[in-house]
């Protein structure tokens, strides 16, 4: 068994058994955060939500899923055929292998890689090539104005994301996501680094083309931004594609900033919770935040959106670099 | 065996798409083309042990340099007939620059060779097997050569502004938004605490205020007639 194991067809076997261990679970997140959305909304606007199809409505997204599949997939006539059906499989592929890297427990990442954080850096700054590629391919005016506003915007947004992992790092000295939690087991890195924190959930609510930061699909100006012209699956694909990037976001807040699987406190009732618990609890209350935020807050005007990104984050984040870099050496706190 | 085949596969998959980029009739597949030239050069990066220099290119390049292209390319209007109109006229002096740099080429390759430590440099971007490779670029970059490598940011500085004073315009008439005044304004619109589940009718809130008394207005209105009034 175990010279099987350590032949490459067993490693790959083993890879592919982690990644749908992995995959499996988020993917039903996904299908239960569109209902959790729903739900949440509802409350908060004092509503009851879906609660017809199972109980609770507990079978909403698959009743969802199913009615999407039924329908007809249609691509516009001036439309780019290859370039239109690529965009949703490209963006909902690159919120799947974003996972590949993420340690949900001490030593249970699939891929645990030296640059892990860049990886995921690289992946989602990727993501913007779906939006363009389909604004382009669909030929309609509101699409390409769509992908156009979401070009701009994502760029933005990634420089300071940039820096506020830069600071990270400078507390931890690795690149390796694991690392990064284990550097957090005494205290999580949102009490020393809080003003990041808060720019990085911001700046990761506007690289998800989340409200108040939803002007890609705004659909007041642009009917449905982006994907005015999707149907069907290549619509759900979209869908799905964005609920796994806001669950792949807020893994990446855990990581950064809020410990990843440790527990808050090391002591009796919390270490008997396994760490990947803890992890997926901390996601959930991130998730919960973004559909907060989405119920309480107005979009954004455009000018207004880029002012914040390029005037505030930027050199706010870069100030607090400098900072964090002067009192890590100055203290002698700098990680060997 | 397995590190060979991926890399002729990539190596190969790199050049056909950096054929490509010249060759496709629609600019954006070309810079298309050109992002996936830069995926491969990465992945041979990542076959080479430069996981670090692989994940900057994907960053830098695919994530930030390709999508400005794109976001330009696919604002052009191009007329591919105008395109290719004065292809009999240009083709001869294309012709022969064309084969002039190919001379070139081939005098250059005919006299290139490896050098004789070739094969202990080759592959081998780490220092030692306890240095990472971000820390080896670190190294090199902000302790052996760190002067050069603030001269080098400084002349990009100097571009940057340059760009921006030569291109940026005050234009006339715009208008700009002051946004610390705009929050701190009070009268016209303020913040009200709302108990949650009572309604604006029970505690007095009413949106829009209600109309002033219209008995003045008539006289105004004679001239203008609203529509909808026959």
């Amino acid at each position: 068994m175990d010279g099987f194991l350590a032949s490459p067809i067993g490693i790959l076997a083993i890879t592919v058994a982690q990644t749908l261990a992995l995959l499996v679970p988020v993917l039903i997140a996904v299908a239960y955060l569109t209902l959790a959305e729903r739900k949440v909304l509802a409350a908060m606007q004092l509503r009851r939500g879906p609660n017809v199809v199972g109980p609770f409505g507990l079978l909403q997204p698959f009743a969802d899923a199913l009615k999407m599949l039924m329908k007809e997939t249609i691509v516009p006539s001036g439309a780019n055929r290859f370039l239109f059906i690529l965009a949703p499989i490209l963006l909902f592929m690159l919120a799947m292998i974003a996972w590949a890297v993420i340690p949900v427990q001490d030593g249970w990442a699939i891929a645990d890689i030296n640059v892990g954080i860049l990886y995921l850096f690289a992946v989602s700054s990727l993501g913007v090539y779906g939006v363009i590629i389909a604004g382009w391919a669909s030929n309609s005016k509101y699409a390409f104005l769509g992908a156009l506003r979401s070009a701009a915007q994502m760029v933005s947004y990634e420089v300071s994301i940039g820096f506020v992992i830069v600071t990270v790092l400078l507390c931890v000295g690795s690149l390796n996501l694991t690392d990064v939690v284990r550097a957090q087991e005494r205290v999580w890195f949102f009490i020393p680094l809080f003003p990041m924190f808060i720019i990085f959930f911001i700046s990761a609510l506007a690289e998800t083309n989340r409200a108040p930061f939803d002007l890609p699909e705004g659909e007041s100006e642009l009917v449905a931004g982006f994907f005015v012209e999707y149907s069907s699956m290549s619509f759900a694909l979209f869908f799905l594609g964005e609920y796994a990037n806001m669950i792949l976001m807020s893994a990446l807040t855990t990581i950064l900033f809020l410990g990843g699987w440790h527990p808050p406190m090391h002591v009796e009732p919390f270490i008997w919770v396994p760490g990947f618990v803890w992890f997926a609890l901390k996601i959930a209350l991130l998730l919960f935040v973004f559909i907060w935020v989405r119920a309480t807050f107005p979009r954004y005007r455009y000018d207004q959106l880029m002012r914040l990104g390029w005037k505030v984050f930027l050199p706010f984040s870069l100030v607090w670099l400098v900072l964090t870099a002067a009192v890590l050496k100055l203290a002698g706190w700098l990680p060997a | 065996m397995i590190a060979a085949l991926a890399f002729y596969l990539f190596a190969a998959i790199l050049i056909a798409s950096a054929v490509m980029v010249v060759t496709a009739r629609n600019p954006v597949h070309s810079v298309l083309f050109l992002i996936l030239a830069f995926f491969n050069a990465a992945a041979l990066f990542l076959i080479a042990g430069a996981e670090f220099l692989a994940m900057i290119l994907v960053i830098v390049y695919v994530g930030a340099v390709a999508v400005l292209f794109l976001f330009v390319v696919m604002m052009l209007d191009i007329d591919f007939a105008r395109l290719r109109e004065g292809f009999q006229r240009y083709a001869p002096i294309g012709a022969i620059i064309g084969g002039i740099l190919f001379l070139e080429l081939v005098l250059v390759v005919g006299s290139w060779g490896f050098s004789s430590q070739a094969n202990e440099l080759r592959l081998a971007p780490n220092p030692g097997a306890d240095v990472t490779n971000a820390e080896a670029i670190g190294r090199i970059l902000y302790t052996d050569y760190v002067y050069l490598f603030q001269a080098s940011g400084l002349v990009l500085l100097v571009a940057m502004i340059g760009a921006i004073v030569l291109t940026h315009r005050q234009r006339e008439g715009t208008k700009r938004q002051n946004i610390a005044a705009q929050v701190y304004r009070t009268g016209s619109v303020a913040l009200e605490k709302v108990p949650s589940g009572a309604g604006i009718a029970t505690l007095g809130i009413r949106r829009p205020p209600e109309p002033e008394p219209e008995a003045p207005k008539v006289t105004h209105d004679t001239g203008h007639g609203h529509g909808g009034h026959h």
